[in-house]
């Protein structure tokens, strides 16, 4: 028993070394969790994944059709910005995309946006777009694919329809969150000067919500490209997603792999584009 | 400028099994203008629910308050409010904030900034209009919201614990300040504290607030805030005899209350 002790007691004493802080030099600060630059670490672990990737075709551990050499997609990707891919040009399936998920992440913001901002604001419309928003939130887009092509046809209706579900949600509930926002002392502080509801929403809960909406841009954006394969699976002739189903048809897993890297690369622009709007638009965010 | 407080009393209903909560029993408060009334107590004694009542965000469950004859009707201009905090815009800088309470109530864009920059110049924070308020002290970010508060002309400023969240010395320079404002403007003042020392060197009258049910207890007129405005330094009125004896019993009586909660 008392041994037992001991070697616990041995091995906490390691752990709390481990775990505890060294001091900080001056202008940095003492325990703030995560702090520390990771550029160069995320650069070496991308290195040593295209590096690992590299060595396995290299030595021929896999097969090409599983997994093709990084060299050969880069040489894909020349051939189909030449040759096109399905008798299109690669750009124009990439614009035909971008179009479908840019388009419903835009009509998503402009009804999402407001929608979720009333439900923050009035029970009314709390309690009746809440049940809908709900009820098909948590369902995977493939299941009501389907149903959108029996309402809605197998053309550009359909497709953005699909798309415009998936980034409606987050969307919507992140400006109802928002609303929130606003602390107690600035509501009153404005109505003690005589304003009026209309002007406490515009003025005061509407730019508090701000780094919340533009958060639940972010994440609804990243919806939308998940959903683009599922909304090209059916009857389109163009498109990143399309690319991608069709080739893996034919087994084409090159083709596969550098659409996905399309995606990622539009996706990840998009997002750095969404940071640098977050810091013009919300200079403050967390600093109040 | 006259504000009378008639029996006011607020009931918080009871929920679930709790009885309902008694926060303010009987006020009666009476304020002339000029006056400068501070209300201090234990913590749960009702002096939020106090200011609440005379900003007009809640309404008595019986009796009344009444701003020069006529009732509360709910909050506006006339009576600003002076929170201790959380209560600036972050998105506006300095000239924005305190010219806020005009932009809401439609005045030029030219008027406000002339009638906020007025205010910026009497707290002290020229150099600073464009500045952002998150990249303020918190003092600087104070007199903004004290600015802002003033911009108004309102006849009545309710400060809820305006100077609680500063360190030692830059309350004792932000007291000195308001004083200064309040001689020179003229205005009414309710001041909530939790501090005694504040107390007694702001007020011209003292409320002292007992919890469960919320009541004043004690009033005092007090002379220390004339005798600053009249020349005395601000260490040398809060030194004197006269000010330790009547703040040593204050402090008796809030310490008593504390004792039986």
């Amino acid at each position: 028993m008392s041994s037992d002790n001991t070697r616990n007691g041995k091995v906490a004493g390691l752990l709390a070394r481990l775990s505890r802080g060294r001091p900080t030099r001056p202008g940095e600060t003492y325990g703030v969790p995560g702090s520390g630059d990771t550029m160069t670490l995320s650069l070496a672990t991308i290195a040593v994944l295209l590096f690992v990737w590299w060595l396995i075709t290299a030595m021929e551990w896999v097969k090409p059709l599983f997994v093709p050499a990084p060299q050969t997609i880069l040489q894909k990707f020349i051939v189909i910005w030449r040759e096109g891919f399905t008798g299109a040009p690669l750009w124009s399936h990439i614009l035909i995309s971008t179009g479908r998920v840019f388009g419903a992440f835009l009509l998503a913001c402009v009804i999402g946006i407001p929608l979720g901002l009333a439900m923050g604001i009035s029970p009314f419309f709390r309690g009746v777009f809440d049940p809908p928003i709900e009820f098909y939130r948590p369902i995977p887009p493939l299941a009501y694919l389907p149903l959108m092509i029996i309402w809605f046809g197998i053309g550009e209706t359909s497709k953005v329809l699909l798309i415009f579900l998936s980034v409606f949600a987050p969307v919507t509930l992140g400006a109802r969150a928002g609303v929130r926002s606003a602390a107690i002392e600035q509501i009153h502080a404005a109505y003690s000067f005589g304003a009026t509801r209309w002007q406490v929403l515009q003025h005061i809960i509407l730019p508090a919500a701000m780094p919340e909406i533009l958060t639940a841009m972010r994440v609804g954006i990243g919806f939308g490209w998940t959903t683009l394969v599922a909304a090209e699976m059916v009857a389109a002739t163009r498109g990143i997603g399309y690319m991608v189903l069709a080739a893996s048809q034919f087994l084409q897993t090159a083709i596969v792999i550098m659409g996905i890297v399309i995606i990622a690369a539009i996706a990840y622009l998009f997002d750095l584009l969404m940071r640098f709007i977050e810091r013009k638009v919300v200079p403050w965010k967390g600093k109040m | 400028m006259g504000l009378e407080i008639n029996k006011a009393s607020v009931v918080y209903p009871g929920v679930g099994s709790r009885p309902p909560v008694e926060a303010l029993q009987d006020i009666d408060i009476k304020m002339d203008e000029g006056n400068f009334v501070v209300a201090i107590g234990s913590s749960g004694c009702g002096k939020s629910t106090l200011l609440n009542l005379i900003a007009g965000f809640l309404a008595p469950t019986s009796g009344e308050v009444l701003l020069d004859g006529a009732r509360v009707q709910g909050p506006g201009a006339d009576r600003s409010v002076v929170f201790q905090k959380h209560a600036l815009l972050p998105w506006l800088n300095v000239r924005d904030n305190v010219s806020f309470g005009l932009m809401l109530q439609g005045h030029s864009r030219d008027k406000r900034y002339a009638v906020g920059d007025r205010f910026i110049n009497l707290l002290g924070l020229r150099g600073f209009e464009d500045s952002p308020v998150y990249a303020l002290s918190g003092g600087m970010q104070q007199r903004v919201g004290i600015a802002r508060a003033l911009t108004c002309d309102p006849k009545l400023l309710l400060m809820d614990e305006p100077l609680g969240a500063l360190d030692a010395l830059t309350r004792e320079k932000a007291q000195e300040l308001i004083l200064h404002l309040w001689n020179d403007t003229g205005k009414s003042v309710f001041f909530i504290t939790h501090s005694v020392e504040e107390a007694l060197f702001m007020g011209t009258k003292l409320i002292v607030m007992s919890p469960r049910p919320g009541r004043i207890t004690h009033r005092f007129d007090l002379p220390f805030s004339r005798r600053f405005l009249e020349g005395s330094p601000a260490r040398a009125v809060k030194a004197s005899p006269e000010f330790i004896e009547i703040r040593e019993k204050v402090l008796g009586i809030i310490f008593a209350d504390e004792e039986v909660a």
